[in-house]
């Protein structure tokens, strides 16, 4: 097969079809239609990985077809090592989130085919390498989330899924200014971004500058960098738990990606000056202050999603550090982030579709009545809390190194972080599942096969990768070595 | 002698009783009256000039067309104030106000 | 250094409690209930069992070579590759690494035996073991690591271990936060680890050796003499960093609070974690990077300090305490003071030799202690017992040669070790007359809080319950033999280390010379006769101590109260609050984080999410205010259109009076009026 990203991202959707043409009572058969429409993608995926070219920097699978010649809009896609790993966690997270999805029962034809509609809008900007499909997936995947939110929601979804759909767009005006710009500015005119990224020397360095800050702000909302965050803990909490890991999960590397992509690669020389601040400072101002607001919260999924503001400034500061071991550990980071929290995220969702609350103060020895639930929790927690002998560590460590060799002060914050979140993680720890049991909930079922089962290859890649992260590492580090390359000289 | 002056003078007088007949009567057929004053007082108009002015008998010839015309005018008008007694049951035209807007 | 010896027998070594820790984590629990607690027994004693034969194996093997070449590596897989960073997952062996695998293995062997009968009635059987088996995993990856990143999994692994041993019995809070109290210190002391081992790589990597392997730091650190960092030697602020480190893990000031509360996980736990293994790690690690640290004199005269303070600090602490455990672990404190005391005096020879002897006498002391609790069903107030030596006898009898190898009598393994270390105090060019004052006190305290103990526990008249006194009994076997062999070490392990003043060869002070290579001994010129003064000095304390307690809690003749009443009370009250260290520790450190943390939610929710409702609010009000425009003014416009022309048709519509008097006026007028315009 020559290149499979075109049908990875076209068969989610010729199964939403699918989804949308059944009949509305027929709830299980819709469930596995969306399960099975979610299957090739990721033995797609195994097939990428396996066939992966690991010494090649550039873009490898690359289709390219004439869309709108007259406005130099082409239809082009195509991964290279950055993108790579998100394609994989992507596949990965849709097919496990049908499956945590089971439980949703009233409109479930419209859930699940929104679901799979963002499926392919996810896997879409991730492949894309011409701005306009960039940008048509970008604000295609924020259509399903305002409704999947404002509609499967908690309490405040409605709240939360305008604030989260504003918010986002928002950002992609100044995107969208930014693309523009770009189009006028090659010479010739094209949305092509590897024609940009090969020509990058044609951008005069003012233009660069202002370019770089719109880019950045609209891809800072999504990371979500201090202060434009405050979207994510409305969002987190009052979505439903599987959309609220492939929101953690997936949706927040688009911010990075995006910088990795726009930013880093075609506007090299305004990342050299602007990424200490922006990028390093704020990452580390990052990492402790979502742990800090971590701390202070009783809602279990809230805390949740400040330790994923926390997390996600550890890729802001590697990616800052340029530095092999610095980048190499962010992208890593954003892998393995995404497999940590969509586990966090799953496991409060099982303890809430139990207890329908979250407050962490209303539960109490919690690990009397489920014991494997409380193991996975436990190896969660502490996967999150970066401990040695699981794959979160591996990246933190890398970027906190590669941080250090450029600027040890912000290292030296980040690395004051890993007490704060050792602090909040075993608070809540004891708080929810140790101490004396809560009577309330003595009779709490156990966890079933079926979120077990969502849960399970996510602890395999957290344990395999922590003993041995060469895999991943491997597939990263010739097209970020590049990149690096190209950054490094000039600052 | 009774020259043209005369009988224009008669002719005006005989113009402003009928022009004040048509202002202020309010019976339809007074006002009827008031017109053919009105169209009279031309023809003496006409047949005073016909004899004192060119001679001819064009003036004379006008006043026939004016008499058959006011005849055929009465006419109508007669059968006008005929409908609107038939409508109104009356012929005092401050009645006929329908068409105030 | 000549290349390594590869073999691929080392990474069983860790590998085999890796694999029963597993076994019994995953399917322990349907194994005890079918088969019975001998299954889990056996699932974990017997990987420590083959782990220690396979570390005997090791040092045979390394006996075999010669003395500069006594270095086994197991390379098994490249663990992480990038860039210029290169970890590998490897064991290496050396005499220094040998001595403490033998330890772990051997003194934790033992200790599984003694939990097996301890643990006899716990229903948690198999996750206990499967704790101890990781654990023993973890010491055994931290100790054979062969560069600094694997010996970090292993370190930050003996904490998770800790963590979940200290709070075992979780349903109890007070287990649960000594547990997290543990892991969250640890962390702090981590924080200077990553730094110190970031800071390293870097300047090893600027200097053209970019690598974490001990053995590849060893033969280049000397590249590191002229390197600086913030104006500071690197190496003093690397060896400064990684000190933090060790001072989390070994407990000592400022980070030894964990080390009390940790009392609260069951006592084979206290013994193996807290006495013989995990809190040697730092120990460990500061003589592992002995090349680094022999560069950095500023940072060994602070560990020396922070060692001897150490020391005597837990030993003043140690005297008053009531609870049984809490005056061993005071004791741990303060014996790995004297290690750390050691180090600082760049004797670290004579460091693993006291963790060496201090782990067989300790362990063997806190599981008598866990004899003691166990025959008392849990009771652990000295207050409440006495005269236990009538029914406890083996118990006694292995207690008392602990106790008088603690406290450094002639010839058990405790007299040789600690006066080792205190004759390097004295002699060494990092030493001096004060730091070997401050160990002797503390010696002589040693002496004294340990045979208060034995007289309050085993001596005199029995005030245990008389309840309790029906039940008591020595204890089984699986817990008496261990105690046995540990006791006999406690005597016998002192005779490796022999000085040379008294006629020995100090063998293993010899053994761990290439380990320590770095490290050249300079005060050689004191006199013999200065080290018998000194070793006189310290017998003498040791009795002194041994005298005050007899006196005080065996025949009565000075006051027990003599300490509570000396100098107003104030000292004893300040020994009995532990000095209110945690008390400003919570006020300072943890209410100030919680506060922060409060403010940082609350600033986010009402500044920063404030900011966004407040834009969200300012657009609402525009677009009202742009709707009402668009209402009243633009929409009004047209509006006002539509009423203009209104107004003109009511206007002309007054025209229309349907009165035909009017009209004619009209046609008249209108005539009169053109007639007037024709005319002009």
């Amino acid at each position: 097969m020559e290149s499979p990203l075109s049908l990875m991202v076209a068969i989610p959707l010729v199964g939403m079809l699918l989804v949308l043409v059944l009949p509305s009572a027929a709830h299980n058969l819709i469930r596995w239609t969306a399960a099975a429409a979610t299957v090739p993608p990721l033995l797609l995926a195994g097939w990428l990985f396996a066939n992966f070219d690991r010494t090649e920097a550039g873009f490898q699978f690359v289709e390219r077809y004439a869309w709108i010649p007259d406005f130099g809009i082409q239809y082009i896609v195509g991964i290279d090592g950055v993108s790579i790993t998100m394609v994989l966690l992507t596949a990965l997270l849709s097919f496990l989130c049908v499956f945590a999805s089971w439980g949703i029962d009233k409109g479930v034809k419209g859930y699940f085919a929104l679901f799979l509609l963002l499926d392919a809008a996810m896997v879409g900007v991730f492949v894309a390498l011409d701005f306009v499909l960039f940008f048509l997936f970008w604000e295609l995947m924020l259509l399903p989330m305002y409704f999947l939110i404002g509609v499967w929601g908690g309490p405040r979804r409605e709240y939360a899924a305008i604030k989260f759909f504003l918010y986002t767009m928002a950002g992609s005006v100044l995107i969208l200014l930014g693309i523009l710009a770009l189009y006028f500015a090659t010479d010739p005119h094209t949305f092509d971004m590897t024609v940009m990224i090969a020509s990058r020397d044609q951008y005069p360095a003012t233009l660069q500058y202002v370019l770089w800050l719109a880019f950045f702000i609209g891809f800072a909302i999504k990371i979500p960098a201090f202060p434009f965050h405050t979207w994510l803990p409305d969002a987190h909490v009052e979505a439903p738990t599987a959309i609220s890991v492939i929101l953690a999960g997936v949706l927040l590397k688009m911010g990075t990606y995006g910088i990795l992509r726009v930013n880093f690669a075609i506007l090299p020389e305004a990342t050299a000056e602007l990424a200490y601040t922006l990028l390093g400072a704020l990452g580390a101002f990052n990492i402790v202050y979502g742990a800090l607001c971590a701390m202070a919260q009783t809602d279990l999924k809230k805390l949740v999603a400040y330790s994923s503001i926390s997390h996600m400034g550890y890729v802001m500061l590697g990616m800052a550090s340029f530095t092999q071991q610095g980048i190499d550990g962010a992208v890593l980071q954003m892998f393995n982030h995404g497999t940590v929290t969509a586990m966090l995220f799953l496991l409060v969702g099982v303890l809430y579709d139990r207890a329908h609350h979250r407050e962490i103060y209303g539960f109490g020895g919690i690990a009397a009545v489920m014991p494997v639930y409380t193991g996975f929790v436990a190896l969660a927690f502490f996967a999150a809390l970066g401990l040695p002998g699981l794959s979160a560590f591996i990246s933190e460590v890398l970027v906190l190194l590669g941080a250090w060799q450029r600027y040890p002060g912000l290292a030296a914050i980040g690395a004051s972080a890993v007490i704060l979140t050792a602090g909040y993680m075993l608070w809540t720890l004891q708080r929810v599942f140790l101490g004396p049991l809560n009577e309330r909930y003595a009779g709490l079922p156990e966890i079933s096969p079926r979120e077990v089962f969502t849960l399970a290859p996510l602890a395999v890649l957290v344990i395999g990768l922590g003993v041995y992260p060469q895999p991943v590492l491997d597939l990263i580090d010739t097209t970020l070595a590049q990149l690096n390359a190209a950054i490094a000289p000039l600052l | 002698m009774i020259g043209l002056t005369h009988y224009l003078i008669v002719s005006l007088v005989v113009f402003a009783l009928g022009l004040f007949c048509v202002l202020t009567r309010r019976n339809a057929i007074g006002i009827l009256m008031g017109v053919e004053l009105i169209l009279n007082s031309a023809n003496i108009n006409y047949l005073a000039f016909a004899r004192f002015g060119s001679g001819n008998y064009d003036g004379q010839i006008f006043a026939i067309f004016v008499i058959m015309l006011a005849a055929a005018e009465a006419v109508v008008g007669l059968a006008i104030v005929l409908g609107i007694y038939q409508t109104f049951r009356t012929i005092d035209v401050s009645a006929t106000e329908t068409l105030r807007g | 250094m000549d290349e390594p010896t590869s073999v691929a027998y080392l990474r069983w070594i860790p590998l085999l409690p890796l694999l029963g820790a597993a076994l019994n984590g995953v399917a322990g629990a349907p194994l005890q209930r079918r088969f019975g607690k001998g299954v889990v027994t056996a699932i974990a004693c017997l990987p420590v069992a083959a782990a220690f034969l396979l570390a005997c194996r090791a040092f045979n093997d390394l006996l075999a070579l010669p003395a500069a070449e006594r270095l086994l590596l197991d390379r098994v897989w490249t663990w992480i590759d990038v860039g210029a960073l290169r970890v590998d997952a490897a064991f290496a062996i050396d005499p220094l690494a040998a001595v403490m695998a033998l330890v772990v293995t051997g003194v934790g062997g033992l200790i599984h035996v003694y939990s097996a009968g301890y643990m006899h009635d716990e229903p948690s059987y198999w996750r206990y073991f499967a704790l101890l088996n990781l654990f023993t995993a973890m010491m055994l990856i931290l100790v054979l690591a062969d560069n600094l990143l694997l010996l970090f999994v292993g370190w930050e692994g003996v904490g998770l271990c800790s963590y979940a041993l200290i709070g075992f019995w979780y349903a109890n809070h007070d287990n649960a936060t000594a547990g997290s109290k543990a892991f969250i210190v640890n962390r702090i002391g981590d924080f200077g680890f990553t730094l110190g081992m970031f800071l390293l790589f870097w300047t090893m990597s600027a200097a053209g050796h970019p690598t974490l392997a001990f053995r590849e730091l060893g033969a280049n650190a000397h590249v590191l003499a002229d390197a600086t960092f913030l104006g500071w030697g690197a190496a003093t602020v690397i060896t400064a960093l990684m000190f933090v480190g060790a001072t989390g893990k070994s407990a000592q000031i400022p980070l030894y609070v964990w080390l009390p509360d940790a009392m609260a996980g069951p006592t084979p736990v206290s013994a193996l974690i807290h006495a013989a293994t995990m809190v040697t790690a730092g120990v460990y690690l500061i003589a592992r990077l002995d090349f680094l640290f022999v560069m950095a004199p500023a940072t060994l005269a602070v560990i020396a300090w922070v060692g001897a303070l150490t020391a005597l600090l837990a030993a003043t602490i140690g005297t008053v305490q009531t609870d049984i455990k809490k005056v061993l672990a005071y004791s741990t404190i303060s014996q790995l003071g004297y290690m750390v005391l050691a180090l600082g005096v760049a004797a670290p020879a004579a460091a693993v030799f006291h963790l060496m002897t201090h782990a067989f006498f300790k362990a063997c002391l806190f599981l008598g202690a866990g004899s003691v609790i166990f025959a008392l069903h849990h009771e652990q107030d000295l207050r409440r017992m006495g005269g236990l030596r009538a029914w406890m006898p083996v118990t006694y009898g292995t207690f008392l040669v602990s106790t008088l190898a603690i406290a450094g009598f002639p010839p058990f393994s405790g007299f040789f070790s600690k006066d080792e270390i205190l004759w390097k105090a004295f002699s060494s060019e990092q030493g001096g007359v004060a730091l070997w004052f401050v160990g002797w006190l503390a010696a002589g305290l040693t002496a004294f809080y340990m045979f208060r103990l034995v007289f309050l526990a085993f001596h005199g008249d029995s005030r245990i319950d008389a309840q309790a006194r029906r039940h008591l009994a020595e204890s089984p076997a699986s817990m008496t033999v261990p105690l046995v062999v540990l006791a006999a070490f406690a005597v016998v392990a002192g005779f490796v280390g022999v000085p040379a003043a008294l006629g020995g060869s100090n063998r293993i002070e010899h053994w761990l010379a290439p380990a320590f290579a770095a490290t050249t001994e300079h005060g050689a010129h004191h006199s013999a006769a200065l080290e018998y003064g000194l070793m006189a000095l310290s017998v003498g304390a040791g009795l002194a101590g041994l005298a005050l307690a007899h006196a005080m809690y065996v025949t009565g003749r000075v006051s027990a109260d003599l300490f509570a009443r000396f100098g107003g009370g104030v000292p004893y009250r300040l020994a009995t609050n532990k000095y209110y260290v945690d008390e400003i520790y919570q006020a300072v450190f943890v209410a100030g984080v919680l506060r922060l943390s409060r403010l940082g939610a609350a600033f986010d929710a009402r500044v920063v999410d404030a900011a966004v409702n407040g834009v969200a609010a300012v657009v609402r009000g525009v677009s009202r205010a742009n709707g009402g425009f668009d209402r009243i003014v633009v929409d009004g416009f047209v509006d006002r259109v539509a009423d203009a022309t209104l107004l003109a048709g009511g206007v002309l519509r007054r025209l229309q009076t349907g009165s035909i008097n009017l009209y004619l006026y009209a046609i008249v007028a209108g005539v009169v009026v053109v007639m007037i315009a024709k005319l002009l």
